[in-house]
């Protein structure tokens, strides 16, 4: 290959320091930036209300009427309930789904045969929206938690799959003959050089799967729940009660966001040897 | 620790094109250095693919220290024209990568030793992205010899590196082969290399190949790349290489006069 010692000294040690203190800076001023955003609009929701009152308080709550919900709803035990029911739900559904998407697509990827067998069925299924399964999976699975875990299990499962898929397609082939050359067998093969291979393809289709999770959530809590975020969106419609359906909808944010950042810090830390692009 | 070569009358073609090797034979020795040159295209890399394992469906017959070739096995190490590391790995994991998992886990006295001999000591937990591209070669040939095999058959091993780094690696190759002692078949387009390197250089014809002459190049190591014996036999391969070359623009069967 190049070889990178001619080009090294090139580039002067100062030179060096001074590209990672920018680096570092920008680093540091990353999450103010990312602050300002949420906060402009924080700004703009309170204006249209407290402030000009543009909207009406049973239109849109401000945000001093949120927080009061938020707080005592914090307070009696409910959020909390919700919260932990919603996120118990999350977790597993998207443990299953993730599990079976991981086998399902090492099938899929090692052999054209089983590609072929089942890739076009499962694109099939991909496309039923969220809502559309739900009542089935009631009339399959009755009311209780297996028909929510089942919906966001397979909300789970179809980013996992894809990405994983073509992740395997991906590998290089001169990668996978090193492991011929050592006569790896087919399992070592898949362990030891195609899986690590595709993990940025994996990681990829884990984050946008647990996001998908979450969005199934609300589609199966939507409709026979008692508890869950989603079942507070709807027992704050029916109840006309806006500024609960809004500590809702910014808890899932909340979650969802936070989620995504853990699995974002997994990715950072497992994907450290890449040496790709990483935007300027 | 090293094994004898045996190609009898191999010939291959892929998927009923024209043939890439015709009856070609070729014994080598423990602990010989061969090397194969010849047009580009001719041949030779699928014959050491063949050799590896990593092709099939030959005729005529491959042996490795007696025995018929029939999947890649550790007794053979092979060096691509690239590094091939496994991106994910440390130096000194991609070195290991070949072993079982019980002689990974071990800190292998012989591959703390094969690390020092292609002198990566202070590299053996850099990724390869931090390596340079002699670098990285050398891990390959370490990975390629930590199974310690009897044959190691190189494909270019050093045509992407730069001059003065390529020699570097041809010395570097030939002090770990003189405590080592394998046998080395090696593919190359570069005179020069195979001079260096090799006890006998075999010139190929274009395709279908098939070994034409075989030089001997009975000279003690190291030697002098430029000395006057060495610079005989660059001009005499030369010109076999050149009308071996010819040979395969008019297509394929043996040219007259030879």
């Amino acid at each position: 290959m190049r070889s990178n010692t001619r080009t090294r000294p090139a580039q002067s040690a100062p030179q060096v320091a001074a590209d990672d203190a920018r680096r570092a800076t920008s680093l540091r001023a990353a999450p103010l930036l990312a602050l300002a955003l949420p906060v402009a609009l924080l700004v703009v929701w309170f204006l249209a209300t407290d402030a000009a009152q543009v909207f009406r308080a049973n239109q849109l709550p401000s945000p001093t009427q949120v927080l009061r919900t938020a707080a005592d709803l914090a307070a009696g035990g409910d959020l909390l309930r919700h919260v932990s029911a919603s996120v118990g739900r999350v977790l597993t559904g998207f443990a299953i789904g993730a599990t079976l998407a991981l086998l399902v697509s090492v099938l899929v990827g090692l052999s054209k045969v089983v590609e072929q067998a089942l890739d076009p069925t499962l694109q099939g299924i991909r496309s039923v929206p969220s809502l559309a399964w739900v009542p089935f999976l009631l009339l399959w699975m009755g009311i209780g938690e297996t028909p929510r875990v089942t919906l966001i299990a397979i909300g789970a499962f179809f980013p996992v799959y894809v990405n994983l898929v073509s992740g395997i397609r991906n590998v290089d082939r001169k990668l996978v003959e090193v492991g011929y050359v050592f006569g790896l067998s087919r399992a070592e093969l898949v362990r030891r050089i195609i899986v690590p291979a595709a993990l940025p393809y994996l990681l990829t289709g884990l984050r946008v799967g647990l996001g998908q999770a979450w969005l199934f959530l609300v589609a199966a809590e939507l409709i026979a729940s008692v508890s869950g975020l989603g079942f507070m969106l709807i027992d704050g419609q029916n109840s006309a009660r806006p500024d609960i359906m809004m500590v809702a909808i910014l808890t899932l944010a909340l979650l969802g966001k936070l989620s995504d950042g853990l699995l974002r810090t997994v990715e950072r830390r497992a994907l450290a040897w890449t040496d790709t692009f990483q935007g300027r | 620790m090293s094994s004898a070569i045996r190609i009898e009358r191999v010939s291959k073609s892929f998927d009923a094109g024209a043939p890439v090797l015709r009856d070609l034979n070729l014994d080598i020795r423990p602990s010989e250095i061969v090397s194969l040159l010849g047009p580009s295209g001719c041949g030779k890399s699928t014959l050491l693919r063949l050799l590896s394992g990593l092709e099939r469906d030959h005729e005529g017959r491959l042996l490795v220290d007696g025995n018929e070739v029939v999947a890649p096995s550790r007794e053979v190490g092979f060096m691509f024209q690239e590094p091939r590391l496994l991106p994910w790995l440390s130096v000194r994991d991609n070195i290991t990568f070949g072993l079982d998992a019980k002689a990974r886990r071990q800190a292998d006295p012989l591959v703390r030793e094969l690390i020092e001999q292609v002198q990566l000591g202070e590299c053996a937990n850099l990724l390869p992205r931090q390596l340079s591209g002699g670098m990285a070669q050398r891990v390959a040939l370490a990975r390629s010899l930590a199974t310690e095999p009897g044959v190691l058959l190189l494909d270019e091993p050093f045509s992407a590196v730069d001059a003065l780094t390529r020699m570097r690696l041809q010395e570097l190759l030939l002090s770990v082969w003189q405590r080592r002692r394998f046998t080395m078949l090696l593919v190359t387009h570069d005179i020069d290399e195979a001079l260096y390197l090799s006890d006998r250089v075999a010139v190929l014809t274009g395709r279908p190949a098939a070994v034409r002459e075989i030089v001997h190049v009975d000279l003690p190591r190291p030697r002098d790349r430029r000395a006057q014996d060495i610079l005989r036999l660059r001009a005499h391969l030369l010109e076999a290489l050149r009308v071996a070359g010819s040979n395969q623009l008019t297509g394929y069967g043996t040219p007259f006069g030879v």
